[in-house]
This record gives structure tokens, C-alpha cells and sequence, in this order.
């Protein structure tokens, strides 16, 4: 068990190194902000799998929070670019 | 261990949004690095065992931050150096 | 006790890996809408199959783990739909790369647009 915990935890900051690469080299805005986007799913994710090591049940509302929450700058700044703000 | 590696990631990741959120000179990608820096710091927080703080943050950082700033850049100018020029011109002006 | 464990570590490793391949599609593909296709829709499946993995393995937080994948199966398409709206409204449209341009089923459609906007 402790070593498919290692692995995906691997996995998960392989990914936000990833997605931090795109962020920086991304040309435009909408790039950043996929970046953003993917950065948000990867920590609700990385955030439910460290509440399973802490073995806390309380710690699972902050991803709780994330997911309900982590949107909301996505569409505001979607709605900037549009020019319907 | 790899939950320290994981600290170490994190760390870098801040500190390099930052610098760039910083040093860059179109305002709404500097929104954008706000807002990675806003994530990262709430995982921070979350494995440092506090949750609660972690919550703040979230709620705080992603939704409320980006709004005003979002808000601030519409009624404002986009990029610094517009933001520059306007300025000089309306210092020669009298 | 142990069938359950072995599903869900099955699940984790399913969802992490999906979530590894969903970054590193944003780095690989060419164009915003390719870009947003891959860091969406293949990060959902990822968060979703983890989050349900760890409620296989203790099964008393099975209930806030599906209220949790409900939240991300709201917000996360209603997320990408605003960007790639945004993008197309700005005019950033699809690169293509293939030779034979006659194949490709949005060519005709941006044309007319352009034509429009030109008129």
C-alpha cells in the first residue's frame, strides 16, 4: 500500500511540474489559464490523497472547498477575456 | 521522503510564482501567477496540520482575490507600460 | 476488508496516472482548444477515479468522497466551456497542420465568420 501511495505522489508532482512549465512558457492568456485550470484539479486530487495519509477526516473539507470554489476565478477571468465582464 | 520532496516542489513553485507575478509587466498574467501562488500556499498550510488556515486561504485567495483584481484591471489599463505612457502624457499636458 | 483495498489502490493508480497524462498533454499539444481538451476532460477522470479510490479504502468517508466528485462534475465543464468560449470570441482559432485542408470540418465555418466580420 505504501508504495502505490509513493507512486502516485510521484505522479502528482510530476504533473505540477508540468503544468507550471506551461504556465510560464504558455504565448497567450488562455494557456495561463488552462495551466491554472489543471494546477486546481491536480491539488483537490493531491489534497483528498494527503488527508487519506494524515488519516484525518476533518482534513477532507479543504478539497471540499477547492472543488466547490476553484472555478469561480477560471470563469471570471474567461469572462475578462470575452470582454462581457 | 517523498512527502519531502513534495514540501520542496511546492516551495519552488511559490517562490517562482512570485518572482514572475513580480517581475511581469502584463497585469493579468500576474493575476493568474496570484492565483497559483494562492493554491500552492493553502497546500503549504495544509501540510504544515493546519487545516483550518488552509481553509481561509481557499476561500479567500481563489474566489475573492481574483475577482477584485479582475475587477480592477477592467476599469484600469491591462499592461504597465500603457499605464506609463498614459501618465507621462498627462504630466506634459497642463 | 482486502478486495477493498485493492480496488482502491487500482483506482489511485488509474487516476494519478490519468492526472500525470492530462499534464502533460497541456505541454505537448499545439493549440489552446487541444490544450484545454487534454487539461480538462482527462484531469476530470483522473480527480474523479482517485477521489473515489480513497473512498474505497476507508470506507466511512465514502459519502463526502462522492459529494466531492459531483462538485468537480459541475464545475469543471462549466469552467473549460467558459475558456474555450472566450477564445473563440477573441478570435483565436483552431492551427491546422494537415496538407489536405478540405478534411478538416472547420475551415468552411471560420471562412464564413471571417467573411462576415469582413462584411
Amino acid at each position: 500500500m505504501t508504495y502505490i501511495l509513493y507512486i502516485a505522489m510521484s505522479f502528482l508532482i510530476l504533473g505540477l511540474i508540468i503544468s507550471a512549465i506551461r504556465f510560464v512558457k504558455g504565448p497567450t492568456a488562455g494557456d495561463r489559464t488552462v495551466a491554472l485550470d489543471t494546477l486546481t484539479t491536480i491539488g483537490v486530487a493531491g489534497l483528498v490523497l494527503l488527508a487519506y495519509v494524515f488519516g484525518r477526516f476533518i482534513y477532507v473539507d479543504v478539497a471540499l472547498v477547492y472543488a466547490v470554489l476553484g472555478f469561480i476565478g477560471v470563469i471570471v477571468i474567461a469572462r475578462y477575456l470575452e470582454g462581457a465582464l | 521522503m517523498i512527502y519531502l520532496i513534495l514540501f520542496a516542489v511546492l516551495l519552488l513553485l511559490m517562490l517562482a510564482a512570485a518572482v514572475y507575478a513580480t517581475f511581469q509587466r502584463d497585469l493579468l498574467y500576474a493575476v493568474i501567477a496570484t492565483g497559483v501562488i494562492s493554491l500552492v500556499l493553502s497546500v503549504i498550510f495544509y501540510m504544515l496540520q493546519a487545516p483550518d488556515v488552509a481553509l481561509t486561504e481557499a476561500a479567500i485567495g481563489v474566489a475573492l482575490t481574483t475577482i477584485i483584481f479582475i475587477i480592477t484591471i477592467r476599469n484600469t489599463v491591462r499592461h504597465e507600460d500603457e499605464h506609463d505612457k498614459h501618465s507621462r502624457e498627462k504630466k506634459i499636458q497642463p | 476488508m482486502e478486495i477493498l483495498e485493492i480496488i482502491g489502490g487500482i483506482l489511485i493508480l488509474i487516476g494519478s496516472a490519468f492526472l500525470f497524462l492530462g499534464a502533460l498533454g497541456i505541454l505537448r499539444m499545439p493549440d489552446v482548444y487541444n490544450r484545454l481538451q487534454a487539461g480538462t476532460k482527462a484531469t476530470t477522470l483522473g480527480a474523479m477515479s482517485l477521489i473515489i479510490g480513497v473512498g474505497f479504502l476507508e470506507p466511512s468517508w465514502m459519502m463526502k468522497s462522492i459529494i466531492i466528485v459531483v462538485f468537480i462534475a459541475f464545475s469543471n465543464p462549466i469552467s473549460s466551456h467558459a475558456l474555450a468560449r472566450a477564445m473563440y470570441k477573441r478570435k483565436r482559432y483552431p492551427i491546422i497542420k494537415s496538407e489536405d485542408k478540405d478534411m478538416d470540418a472547420y475551415i468552411e465555418v471560420f471562412q464564413q465568420e471571417e467573411e462576415e466580420v469582413k462584411s
